[in-house]
């Protein structure tokens, strides 16, 4: 048996998801990422920059798929965005986690949330209850059933991207024009 | 489309509705595991080039945080590749695997052959995939490009389409 197209996502982006640039963009990005994978680390200034040259031209989407045999905080790092989330802070929390890889231990993840002027109390029992490991689980069980296969993995517009992850070859899939250097 | 002999003729991976072949493969440097241990479980058989992909979130990571899921619907994974089993040992601490991997080292390929998957020219397994029924039936197969990792998906339906509806969650 062989299967002749790419593996496509199984939930499409909703309201639920974490989304910048434009609803009704044409095109459609959607990362599936682990905060301690060092690859979607270096996915993360890539994809920065795609989003800050697309503009309203593309909408992105970034899901949860923590590796949690692999990496020991990956888990608790996809909680607090989610408990950031709640409290209006996802995009900020996001790029702190990105850019602090190695610095993802519970007492780095609340000083992160008090640097961003959080209510702290209502994030730590977030994160001790682990009120969002459900909806996590959920977010990875979506990319597994999508076809994710590793971290990062992108869908544009549905369909698996298996291409290399750099500017230009993302923002080619993606179906921007690039402006001269 | 008439097929071509050659002595490096690729091989054909077996089809749902054959029987799997049994076999017997080192799991680590001092024990066995054979597939008939398993008959009443469903099997997934993960045959992969080789140990020390450079990748995070590669294949065998990847099924490695669905193990749950496995249990969940009555099966076993066993990943299976050309190496050693002190190369698969390693290997599997470092990515702290917890499902055996099968040293198909001795005589080399011979598993991997039999069930159409060996690489001739490369000397190593395709990467594919085969589900096997509690019977010993393969029910479903694929193999996936070289380079491509095939993920979970294709596994995780195929097994589902196994388990009647009273056992699921």
């Amino acid at each position: 048996m062989t299967i002749s197209s790419s593996p496509r996502l199984t939930t499409p982006v909703t309201d639920r998801d974490h989304i910048k640039g434009s609803p009704k963009a044409l095109v459609t990005l959607v990362e599936y990422g682990d905060y301690e994978c060092p690859h979607c680390g270096r996915a993360y200034s890539i994809v920065e920059e795609i989003c800050r040259e697309a503009r309203d031209q593309l909408l992105f989407a970034f899901r949860n798929f923590p590796l949690t045999q692999s990496h020991e905080h990956a888990e608790m790092a996809a909680e607090a965005a989610e408990a950031a989330a709640a409290q209006q802070r996802f995009w900020e929390m996001h790029r702190i986690l990105f850019t602090h890889q190695s610095e993802l231990a519970t007492s780095n993840l609340l000083q992160y949330a008090s640097r961003l002027g959080m209510d702290t109390e209502q994030f730590r029992h977030a994160l001790t209850t682990h009120a969002f490991r459900d909806r996590v689980h959920e977010e990875f069980m979506s990319g597994v059933r999508s076809g994710v296969n590793g971290t990062p993995t992108f869908f544009i517009n549905g369909a698996r991207y298996d291409g290399p992850v750099d500017v230009s070859s993302l923002s080619t899939a993606v179906g921007l024009r690039r402006r001269p250097e | 489309m008439s097929s071509i002999t050659t002595p490096m003729a690729s091989q054909v991976a077996l089809e749902p509705g054959a029987e799997a072949p049994d076999f017997r493969l080192p799991s680590t440097p001092d024990q066995m595991v054979g597939l008939h241990e398993f008959r009443g479980r469903n099997v997934v058989l993960v045959f992969y080039p080789a140990d020390w992909s450079p990748v995070c979130g590669d294949q065998t990571t990847l099924y490695n945080e669905l193990l749950p899921e496995f249990q969940r619907l009555n099966s076993v994974l066993l990943g299976i590749s050309v190496d050693g089993p002190w190369c698969h040992l390693a290997f599997a601490r470092d990515r702290k695997l917890r499902f055996p991997l099968l040293a198909d080292f001795e005589p080399k390929g011979s598993v991997a052959r039999c069930y159409g998957v060996y690489r001739l020219q490369d000397g190593f397994c395709e990467r594919a995939l085969f589900v096997i029924d509690e019977g010993g039936i393969i029910r479903w197969s694929y193999v996936s490009p070289i380079g491509v990792n095939p993920g979970a998906d294709g596994i995780l339906a195929a097994l589902e389409a196994l388990v009647p509806q009273e056992k699921k969650r």
